[in-house]
């Protein structure tokens, strides 16, 4: 579904991704990982199209279609969404408010605001406080929620375990794989290598911006030596 | 040293209420596009002229808001998609462009309607004084306080229960992200600069039935819609609601107290809030 083909990103002349090329299939909830400043969040941004960093060769194919020259709202409509590095949410804004921007509350179709808060209870708790007046764990779950209300069929999730207390670690790994099972496609950036494990499907991972190993979990399972290595985990 | 009476205070409370409408457009422009525009007090200048002419020409002061309101938008429209959009980003070129605006326009002005000072007529209804607390008050300056007062509430009303005053809040907030979520932030922000320009416009027919309108009246509101956003935090109405109100009282205690510090009272109490807290009173790190 989505196929990023021979990808080369750059933060004004510094060279990041050095021709990435991954697959997300429909469905498929697929696990990006790497060390910090391997260029993950480079790669989530170039696929959002977002202004930073510039991609200067390869493709970026959504169902066959070329998104490289769309804007980062135009690929939103693609119904491609993001929960990016540090939630970003919008301390001016409600929790209701996060959800109501893109859709009104009366919306019956798709993803609707009582539909996402019937998932994350604790939203349902907190619907009149603001942003940032949450709890970590919260702010995640309104970042995933928000992400929803686009009505996606790929969700890219920028290392949403990032900061959270184990439980709360756990809890999202529930929500991701049910999100899975809802027919979802995620393309997950982790660095907690048993987070990614147990909830994808296929993983790759990213060093010094290039590809080095990719393998279905099955194979992970069966041999994590490899995997181990190009993590630096030995 | 004089003291204040009540015609000082509510003098100081109508001249804030004109602030208010103008540093609401500005703050707003300020806030969503990061652009500090140097030519929104040549809006206010320019919609006063429109709003005079259109006010003389029709015999009504309601159509001449309407029209000054209208130009100036368009006016706006025009400087953000016909200009801005070639330097977007680059923030020192915005500044510098809306400056160069701003003289374009003063200049189309002195062409149009000359150096002379005019003033808006003031329709018949709000012509004469009320009685009020033992002494007489023009009444159209209370029509001002009273149109400040609606303006908030207003524009407090489409921040905070529309769907498009969420996009605004969240664009000041973070506009990528925003983007990000498939909504085409280029559009909320030329409403929003449509609609702070419109408010400029409001400012100046408004102003001009009782500030007058002549050739530097631009730059003393731009000036006092700087002063208030900076002590208000940039995109907040509120702070440019209590930065007005302050400046307003401030510049009426100045210049009945101290006359020779007038600017003084404005400013040293602006530089203080600013060593304190940098981002204004209501202002947020984005």
């Amino acid at each position: 579904m989505l196929e990023v083909r021979n990808l080369h990103s750059f933060y004004g002349d510094a060279h990041v991704l050095h021709g990435v090329s991954l697959e997300v299939k429909a469905g498929e909830v697929v696990a990006l990982l790497g060390r910090n400043g391997m260029g993950k969040t480079t790669l989530i941004r170039s696929i959002m199209r977002l202004a930073q960093p510039q991609m200067r060769e390869g493709s970026l194919l959504w169902k066959g279609e070329e998104l490289k020259h769309l804007t980062p709202h135009e690929v939103a409509k693609k119904r491609i969404a993001l929960v990016p590095q540090g939630r970003r949410l919008f301390p001016s804004l409600t929790v209701v408010e996060h959800l109501t921007m893109l859709k009104p509350a009366s919306a019956k179709h798709g993803w609707t605001v009582n539909r996402v808060l019937e998932m994350f209870p604790r939203l349902a708790e907190r619907k009149n406080h603001r942003g940032n007046q949450l709890s970590g764990g919260e702010r995640q779950m309104l970042a995933v929620g928000r992400s929803l209300m686009i009505d996606p069929e790929l969700v890219l999730m920028d290392e949403p375990s990032e900061g959270l207390a184990p439980v709360m670690v756990q809890h999202l790994e529930t929500i991701i794989a049910d999100l899975g099972k809802t027919g979802l496609a995620i393309l997950l950036v982790e660095q907690n290598l048993y987070s990614a494990l147990s909830v994808a499907s296929r993983i790759y991972v990213l060093e010094t911006g290039k590809v080095v190993h990719a393998a279905s979990v099955e194979e992970v399972k069966k041999d994590q030596a490899p995997l181990m290595r190009f993590l630096g985990v030995h | 040293m004089a003291s204040l009476n009540l015609v000082q205070i509510l003098n100081g409370l109508t001249f804030a209420a004109l602030l208010f409408i103008v540093a609401s457009g500005f703050t707003l422009i300020f806030g969503l596009l990061r652009i500090v525009n140097l030519a929104h007090g040549a809006l206010y200048l320019f919609g006063g002229y429109v709003g005079y002419t259109v006010s003389g020409m029709s015999g009504s002061f309601a159509l001449g808001i309407l029209a000054s309101m209208l130009a100036v938008a368009c006016l706006g429209l025009f400087i953000d998609q016909g200009l801005l959009r070639f330097v977007r980003g680059f923030v020192l070129r915005e500044v510098l462009l809306t400056l160069g605006v701003a003289f374009v326009l003063n200049d189309l002005a002195l062409v149009i309607w000359g150096g002379d000072t005019f003033s808006v007529e003031v329709p018949a209804i709000l012509r004469g004084a009320v009685h009020i607390g033992g002494t007489f008050y023009p009444k159209y300056r209370l029509f001002v306080l009273v149109l400040g007062i609606f303006t908030f509430i207003g524009l407090w009303l489409l921040l905070n229960r529309t769907r498009l005053g969420a996009l605004i809040r969240a664009g000041v907030d973070d506009a990528e992200m925003v983007e990000a979520m498939g909504i085409n932030i280029r559009r909320v922000f030329l409403a929003t600069s449509m609609l702070g320009a419109s408010l400029a416009g409001l400012g100046g027919t408004v102003g001009g039935a009782f500030l007058t309108l002549y050739p530097t009246a631009d730059s003393e509101i731009l000036v006092f819609s700087l002063a208030i956003v900076i002590i208000g935090g940039s995109g907040s109405l509120v702070g440019a609601a209590v930065g007005a109100l302050l400046v307003g009282l401030l510049n009426t205690i100045g210049q009945v107290m101290f006359p020779e510090l007038a600017y003084f009272v404005i400013f040293g109490p602006m530089a203080a809030i600013l060593a304190f807290r940098p981002l204004g009173l209501f202002g947020r790190a984005t």
